[in-house]
């Protein structure tokens, strides 16, 4: 009897949940950097919009918009938005903000990264020390950078001191720090890491390693239940001066992690 | 007044891999009173039983009550040589076979507490049924058997591993049924206690009915030289 | 180590202060868990009875199969709920992933089979000793059904009790249907994972710990429930 009475709570407290949600799908990366904790209360306060986060990585994000399982996503592989765009999943791609990659490692720096001219020449210098290298190995976007990154360096390496984690940001950076090993991770999410053991930021500033994160609504006209309205209200929020001041002002242990560069009305 | 009666069982055999356990059976019974089971160990007592209360698969010829089948088995009641225990209170046990005949609760539990006073288990009621003593249980399985008031009831060495006062006792409570109208079919080797309880007897040897007639002439004049044998105390095989 | 007991003294303060965010996930937590766990019964313990008692073609094979699925990976329950429940899959309609309803399902999945075979070994053991007074009796199926899980039942707290400490613990299923959304459908294990991720060792310790204490805290609370109802009445 007690355990139908639960249940019958249950489910009218699932019915009541009246206030308008949109769902989202952004990457681990972005949320880990923490500016969601600061935007979404205000979009609640600007909107009356409660935004339900789905933490997951590029490839699952696309996945979820591609399924109708969420109405917008905020990713950061410009290729892969493009292509799903083409395939007709979603409507169009607005450009937010950009935050950069930096390439961490040990301390003692046995490849001596931090000396190198560029990203290309820092990967070079790991390969070339064969020191080890933990990859995200996730098709993320930061994974797809990073392979990206590879290429220009000679090619994607296959040795026994490249260890493709599978994982996402923060596991692949505690990874790192168990092995003492190089990684490639997003500012935001090296600066809020909390397990940075013996590891340092050693190289940053390359503008290969910026980091662009577009805004994609999903597309109605496939997932009719989509909410197309409340997707563009957000847009609108996030290009407009307000989203501009917080993610401008956005800073953590002083530095400023993301750089708003949407275009009005792009 | 009685539905079951006459039984009769025509050509009754159980097999098991083959082998004859019991049978061929032809009988008759429209007696009241206790017909008890006799034979020795393996001759197919427990078997007989079981056939005839229709828990025990009949492989060749029939087992006719006047009821029917379907009727008899509500009517009937059986005592298992080692008593089973419902993992309940001693009342809680009583009220079993009422409940499943949909007896309201209260009614049930005022006949189940009259039961636990007539077979002496009055201090016991709220007591689990499975850490009563032997005797206890035994007594608590036969009231059990006896509180739907079943037309005849089958017991199956019901006193094989109790003492001389258990056994008083539970043949105390059968003579009460037996008084009240209730006819029993019990299987024992305890020859004492057939002397005591029989009206007639059946006795069994290899599986099939060797000797049947009313007790006096079993004991006094025994047609067979195996019953003979039997009630010497010999070894019959 | 260090972490250790920063997870213990943050966890500690966490319970005293009665932290509103850790209430509310963990009151999540035992609210999904619980809802599964009473559907899951309502289906396991009955089929348990009924593999007892029954006999049909297909038994045997029923039950190495619910065996075997004792160990199904929630992972892969979670990834076919998800395809199920997702817009695009055959569910979709009813709006149900990234729901709490849908980590109920999930969970009930992974649960139902643990808590039907450990039923099933001790409704089969009763079953064998019943067997013959119930069959005397002539015992609807129904009945037999009743009596055998009304006098198991200690026994089958001891599969539910399985069940839940299961279902409590279980992250990698309802991560996939639920999401881990915070205020909506994010639960212990679940900000456990997420604060692992994070590096955050410490808090997601922490949680562990209220875990495993909230987990303990449930198993006494029923033993103590069982323990007074049999002092009560034998």
């Amino acid at each position: 009897m007690f355990r139908i009475l639960t249940l019958g709570i249950w489910l009218a407290a699932g019915m009541a949940n009246a206030a308008e949600t949109l769902r989202m799908a952004v990457t681990t990366s972005f949320h880990n950097s923490g500016l969601a904790d600061i935007l979404l209360p205000e979009i609640a306060d600007d909107l009356d919009l409660d935004v339900q986060l789905l933490v997951v990585g590029t490839g699952q994000a696309l996945r979820l918009g591609e399924a109708g399982d969420v109405d917008a996503i905020l990713v950061h592989s410009q290729t892969a938005e493009e292509a799903f765009i083409d395939a007709g999943h979603g409507t169009h791609r607005r450009e937010i903000m950009y935050n950069d990659f930096v390439i961490v490692g040990p301390q003692s720096d046995p490849a001596a990264v931090s000396g190198a001219g560029d990203a290309a020449d820092a990967l070079s210098r790991i390969a070339g020390n064969a020191a080890r290298f933990v990859s995200r190995g996730d098709e993320s976007g930061t994974h797809k950078r990073e392979l990206n990154l590879w290429e220009s360096a000679g090619g994607i390496p296959e040795a026994d001191w490249y260890n493709e984690v599978g994982a996402g940001m923060g596991a692949a950076l505690n990874t790192a720090a168990g092995l003492g090993a190089y990684i490639l991770s997003d500012r935001a999410s090296w600066l809020n890491f909390g397990n940075k053991g013996d590891l340092t930021l050693l190289f940053a500033g390359d503008p290969v390693l910026f980091n662009q994160y577009a805004y994609l609504p999903v597309n109605p006209a496939r997932h009719n239940h989509v909410k197309a309205d409340l997707a563009a209200d957000l847009e609108t929020w996030l290009t407009s001066a307000r989203a501009q001041e917080l993610i401008d002002g956005y800073m953590i242990d002083g530095e400023t992690l993301f750089v708003f560069n949407a275009q009005p009305d792009g | 007044m009685s539905t079951l009666f006459p039984l009769r069982v025509r050509g009754a055999g159980t097999r098991r891999r083959g082998k004859q356990l019991v049978g061929p059976i032809n009988m008759t019974w429209d007696g009241g009173g206790t017909r008890v089971v006799l034979g020795p160990n393996g001759s197919g007592k427990t078997t007989l039983l079981r056939l005839l209360h229709g828990i025990a698969r009949l492989h060749d010829g029939e087992v006719i009550w006047a009821s029917g089948t379907k009727a008899a088995q509500n009517a009937q009641a059986f005592v298992f040589q080692r008593p089973v225990m419902l993992r309940r209170s001693v009342v809680e046990n009583l009220m079993y076979p009422l409940r499943l005949r949909s007896v309201s609760t209260g009614q049930a539990r005022q006949k189940a507490e009259d039961w636990a006073v007539k077979v002496g288990l009055a201090d016991h009621i709220d007591r689990s049924a499975p850490v009563l003593s032997g005797g206890e249980q035994q007594k608590l399985a036969i009231a059990r058997a006896l509180i739907g008031e079943p037309e005849l009831v089958f017991l199956d060495e019901p006193t094989a591993s109790l003492d001389g006062r258990a056994t008083r006792e539970i043949e105390a409570i059968l003579n009460d049924a037996v008084a009240s109208g209730t006819r029993v079919i019990i299987a024992t080797h305890d020859m004492g206690q057939a002397r005591r309880l029989a009206k007639d007897v059946v006795f069994l040897l290899h599986g099939r009915v060797h000797e049947e007639s009313p007790a006096d002439t079993f004991f006094d004049a025994p047609q067979t030289p195996e019953a003979r044998a039997f009630l010497n105390g010999d070894i019959v095989e | 180590m260090v972490d250790l007991w920063q997870g213990l003294s943050q966890a500690f303060w966490l319970v005293v202060t009665l932290d509103a965010e850790l209430a509310e996930i963990a009151l999540r937590s035992l609210q999904v868990t619980f809802t599964a766990l009473a559907l899951g019964c309502l289906i396991a313990m009955p089929l348990a009875a009924l593999l007892a008692v029954r006999r049909f073609r297909w038994r045997r094979t029923v039950i190495a199969v619910l065996n075997a699925l004792m160990g199904l990976p929630p992972v892969v329950v979670g990834l076919v709920v998800y395809v199920l429940l997702s817009r695009s899959g055959p569910l979709g309609v009813l709006g149900l992933l990234f729901t709490p309803t849908a980590m109920i399902i999930a969970q009930m999945i992974v649960i139902v089979p643990l808590m039907a075979s450990i039923a099933h070994q001790s409704l089969r053991d009763l079953w064998a000793e019943y067997h013959d007074l119930l069959i005397s009796m002539n015992v609807t199926q129904s009945q037999k059904i009743k009596t055998l899980l009304w006098d198991a039942r200690r026994a089958l707290l001891t599969a539910a009790l399985a069940g839940f400490g299961r279902g409590i613990g279980e992250v990698g299923a309802i991560m996939i249907v639920g999401g881990n959304i915070d205020h909506v459908t994010r639960v212990l294990t679940t900000a456990i994972a997420l604060e692992t991720g994070k590096g955050e060792f410490a808090l997601a310790l922490a949680l562990g710990f209220v875990l495993i204490a909230l987990t303990i805290l449930v198993n006494l609370l029923i033993h103590w429930l069982g323990q007074t109802e049999r002092e009560g009445r034998w």
